[in-house]
């Protein structure tokens, strides 16, 4: 049967493997003639190609790190510090900009004006306003904190343009069974409460669920009592120009976090508003014609179909924070970007090599959530109304 | 067939500047099946949306076995407790099972253990005929199905009155049927039902009173015998040889 | 008989605060706090920003009265506006605006041919502000300030938009080198932080260009911009270029028109339309990221605003610096946002979440 006129075959075909192969080639072209240029530029300025430079001590110190680190360290190190650094406040800005958003995206649809208005005011500043500046006018108002003479102290803690003094941990031996005990403790009272929350479930009698709190404390204050109470907290005292005990987490990491927070909570109250739009309205009818309050509502029916909806944009959300993240160098926060891309950058002039690693680490970050995100709607395609 | 159940007086509601009902006065006894008919526009979905508190109207009055819809809260949700309602397109919660969907309410609002909410649940979904389909999802169920699953879901909470909202008008003709049949074994057990449908054969063989709306206002009620053969306003006849 | 047709009650205040303030007793104390707060707040901001506040000055130490010490912006407001371009050619800065203004009229115009005034209009703005051998050469490091936001966002947005719609057709394209080529820029792009891509101008660029060629710092900085967003550009077509039923490229093929056509005929004009909230989106991203130039030593407002605040005379009014930067940056966005929402009523597609943060 002959090939009709709408399927082109023959001539056609050669024509786009024609058109690919130019393409190709022209692509291929010019990456080489940039590759040349680079190379022939680099020798005339005695620059070093290579990745040899991350065995080489970099030489500066790092301030704000979760694992060990000093200037004898390598330039791979310092690589490895900045990626943590990295993920701690991306971390903690995901958790933060979580909450705020979750928060914000429900008052946008709540029935009280004041509150509605108020999580409007909040989304339209968040979203309209550069990020470098948030970051920027966070960072100015923790320096324009008292200094630690007069520090704003909030119970557990101080403020002062120095940054946050919280309480640190001190352990001893036998600190670590003890925690083992109180964490065995939270279990053992996690599964007592499922237990009686079962039990009420099913014959409608029974001690309260929230007996499974009493077993926790029991538990934890057994395993305290133990091991003799080895944990104690170092708690931070002003004394003299500065303070005593506890640790201090520098202003630069506290704007990053706040700003970074506050500016992408914006962006998942309308993720989560846009969730809970998209549930058809038929559904709170129903609902609500079978006596569930607003509450109920919300929790089992509205929320669970709203979620599926919103995971996707979430997690790009998690993702634009992550990169924005970066913006760290402009308060001098030691993320990866700064530390890498900055002063490793500027010592051994291999801007090529370091900003390449530095874009692939991103690269990565970005492709996981993407899978995430396949996994996820592959996942929940489950229960969806066919239409 | 005795006391009164619903009692709608002066009832007025505007949609905007759209007077949609305009001084409704209706009053049903318990144990009586009511048939509302009328052009699309007339309002009759908003009243019955309106008598299961769905809707807020502005002017007016509605009681349901006593409670007044506009008293206090806890009057009001007594009144709205007392009726179920069925949707044109079922709204059937789709992240739960269909037995999951008739245990919902019964256990957050009523407070029923969870094995006596299924139990009951389950005796629901054999009335209904759907009891082998229980622990499946609505997206799995054809329409008709998932009608009934949602008919069963409104009974759990065990109203005084059921409320339909069109009930059949969403599905494919062959399934009409198997919902109509449901619904008159509700209306020979016993149930106050209030029915917003086109039917006509369902009306003609259920029905204890025809209501006629057109633009807001009740044209006409009459038993349906009465109503079918011999309407007496003209617009009444002007609808009837329309559909008929 | 026929019931009376009325006007509907008017509502009363009181009614409406009952249903949106006091529904119920949690309702009631959220909202009490919440007025306090909000009245607290409103009064704090005013008293702050407007009845205590100095306009003028030139030193921090003019501003005595404890307010806001808007002096900081208002002694520099040149610099603010237009960096630091000659005195004597400000009015060029002005005429390039103009031609900017006309660069941005085919979205109110929105006539087919309306849209080659915009790439128009940028290059007649570059050339009055770079001086394009009629005017005295005016280097790109003197131009800053506001001016610079709006020329890099505007002459980004229109060179970023038909790159972007080409990188969407490609993306779903049918041969695979195209398409391949197209997700790969696309992801790569939008897979990195824009400061990393700018670093990469400032200091790798130069590494790729031959000797003699140098390309001017705001050049690459531009290039960058607007590759980076292609990349968004290119989701935002991409959402509507799927929205389009494939019914519509059967009805053309069957009418005989050949692919391109039906494209360029069929398919892009509705797609971009259901596209253009996301599409304003990414205009409105665009903008903001303008300002992280600065960063790379660009002087846009924000780097002209440090400059002043790293002069002893103004130590300590940060506040009132970052705070002024902010104001523009809002009105600009908010405005484009409402624009956005106002086409949405108009029948474009609903305002997508905004996929650029």
């Amino acid at each position: 049967m002959k090939r009709t006129l709408s399927t082109p075959a023959g001539a056609g075909a050669w024509r786009r493997v024609a058109l690919q192969a130019a393409l190709l080639g022209a692509v291929v072209l010019f990456v080489a003639v940039l590759a040349r240029t680079a190379a022939h530029n680099m020798e005339v300025r005695g620059l070093v190609s290579g990745f040899e430079f991350l065995d080489r001590p970099a030489g500066f110190d790092i301030t704000q790190r979760l694992v060990s680190y000093d200037p004898s360290d390598t330039h791979a190190r310092v690589f490895l510090v900045g990626a943590l650094n990295t993920l701690l406040v991306a971390g903690l800005g995901i958790a933060a900009a979580t909450g705020l958003g979750l928060l914000a995206g429900t008052l946008r649809v709540s029935r009280n004006f004041l509150a509605r208005s108020l999580a409007s005011a909040y989304v339209e500043v968040a979203r309209n306003t550069p990020l470098p500046i948030q970051i920027l006018v966070w960072y100015a108002l923790l320096l324009a904190a008292p200094p630690p003479r007069d520090a704003i102290g909030f119970g557990i803690g101080y403020l002062t343009n120095r940054g946050l003094n919280l309480p640190a941990p001190l352990w001893d031996a036998e600190g670590d069974t003890a925690l083992l005990g109180v964490v065995a403790a939270a279990l053992a009272g996690f599964v007592v409460a499922r237990l009686l929350k079962a039990v009420r479930a099913n014959t409608g009698r029974g001690p309260a669920p929230a007996w499974g709190w009493a077993v926790f404390a029991a538990g934890a204050a057994a395993a305290l009592l133990v091991t003799g109470n080895p944990t104690s907290f170092s708690v931070p005292r002003p004394e003299g120009f500065g303070f005593q005990g506890g640790f201090t987490v520098g202003p630069p990491l506290v704007a990053l976090w706040a700003a970074l927070s506050f500016y992408t909570g914006g962006f998942i109250a309308e993720v989560v508003r846009g969730g809970l739009n998209a549930v058809q309205a038929g559904q709170g009818e129903a609902a609500r014609s079978l006596g569930l309050n607003d509450g109920q509502t919300m929790r089992l029916v509205v929320l669970p179909q709203a979620m599926r909806v919103i995971v996707p944009p979430l997690a790009s959300q998690y993702l634009n924070l992550t990169k924005n993240s970066s913006l760290a160098v402009i308060v001098g926060y030691p993320d990866l970007v700064a530390t890498f891309a900055g002063t490793s950058l500027n010592q051994t002039g291999q801007a090529i090599e370091t900003l390449g690693l530095v874009m692939l680490f991103y690269l990565t970050v970005s492709l996981s959530i993407s899978l995430f995100m396949n996994w996820w709607n592959s996942r929940s395609a489950a229960w969806a109304t066919p239409r | 067939m005795s006391a009164p159940i619903v009692e709608v007086s002066g009832l007025n509601k505007w949609f905007g500047d759209a007077h949609v009902l305009r001084g409704l006065d209706l009053t049903i006894k318990e144990g009586e099946r009511v048939v509302v008919l009328g052009p699309s526009g007339s309002g009759k979905s908003t009243l019955i949306r309106c008598v299961n508190g769905l809707e807020p109207f502005q002017e007016g009055a509605i009681r349901v076995a006593g409670a007044d819809l506009k008293g206090p809260r806890a009057e009001a949700e007594t009144a709205k407790r007392k009726t179920g309602m069925v949707f044109q397109s079922f709204n059937l919660f789709p992240h739960l099972s269909v037995l999951d969907n008739c245990t919902l309410a019964p256990i957050q609002v009523r407070k029923v253990p969870r094995r006596q909410a299924e139990a009951e649940a389950m005796t629901l979904l054999e009335r209904v005929r759907i009891a082998e389909h229980a622990r499946k999802y609505p997206a799995q169920l054809s329409g008709g199905q998932q009608q009934r699953a949602a008919i069963a879901r409104a009974l759990a909470m065990q109203p005084q009155i059921m409320l339909f909202d069109e009930p059949t008008s969403a599905l494919d003709p062959e399934m009409v049927g198997e919902v109509l049949e449901v619904m008159v074994e509700l209306a020979k057990a016993g149930m106050t039902m209030v029915v917003v449908t086109h039917e006509m054969g369902f009306a003609r063989q259920v029905a204890d009173r025809v209501v006629f709306m057109d633009e807001g206002e009740i044209v006409e009620a009459a038993a349906p015998e009465e109503f079918f053969t011999n309407p007496r306003e003209a617009r009444t006849r002007e609808f009837l040889s329309k559909i008929l | 008989m026929t019931a009376a047709v009325r006007k509907p009650p008017r509502r009363s205040f009181a009614d409406w605060a009952r249903a949106n303030l006091f529904a119920t007793r949690g309702d009631t104390v959220v909202s009490l706090v919440l007025l306090a707060l909000i009245a607290w707040g409103v009064w704090a901001a005013l008293d702050w920003a407007v009845l205590k506040a100095t306009w003028t000055g030139e030193g921090r130490e003019a501003c005595a009265a404890g307010g806001a010490c808007w002096a900081v912006v208002t002694a520099r407001w040149r610099q603010v506006v237009a960096g630091f371009y000659p005195e004597g050619h400000l009015w060029r800065v002005a005429l390039a605006m103009a031609f900017l203004a006309v660069a941005v009229s085919p979205v109110v115009i929105r006539k087919g041919w309306s849209f080659a005034l915009a790439p128009l209009g940028v290059v007649a703005a570059w050339a009055v502000l770079g001086g394009a051998n009629l005017l005295p050469r005016v280097p790109t490091e003197y131009w800053g300030g506001v001016f610079l936001n709006v020329l890099i966002g505007i002459t980004g947005s229109v060179f970023a938009l038909p790159l972007g719609i080409a990188l969407a057709l490609g993306r779903r394209s049918n041969l695979p080198v195209v398409k391949w080529l197209s997700v790969g820029f696309i992801e790569l792009v939008r897979g990195v932080p824009l400061i990393t891509l700018l670093f990469m101008a400032s200091v790798v660029l130069p590494l790729f260009t031959p000797a003699g060629l140098s390309f001017d710092k705001l050049v690459r900085a531009l290039i960058v911009i607007t590759l980076f967003e292609a990349a968004y550009m290119a989701e935002a077509v991409r959402g509507g270029l799927q929205a389009i039923p494939p019914g519509q490229r059967e009805a053309a093929r069957a009418l005989g028109l050949n692919p391109w056509m039906t494209t360029r005929l069929i398919v892009l004009p509705q797609a971009l339309r259901i596209s253009i909230p996301a599409i304003v989106n990414t205009f409105i991203g665009l903008f903001k990221d303008t300002t992280l130039v600065y960063v790379i030593a660009l002087l846009d407002v924000t780097g002209v605003m440090r400059q002043a605040l790293a002069d002893f005379a103004w130590q300590g009014s940060e506040a009132e610096a970052y705070v002024f930067v902010a104001l523009v940056f809002w009105i600009a966005c908010f405005a484009m946002s409402r624009w956005a929402a106002a086409l949405e009523k108009r029948g474009a597609a609903p305002r997508p979440v905004q996929e650029h943060a």
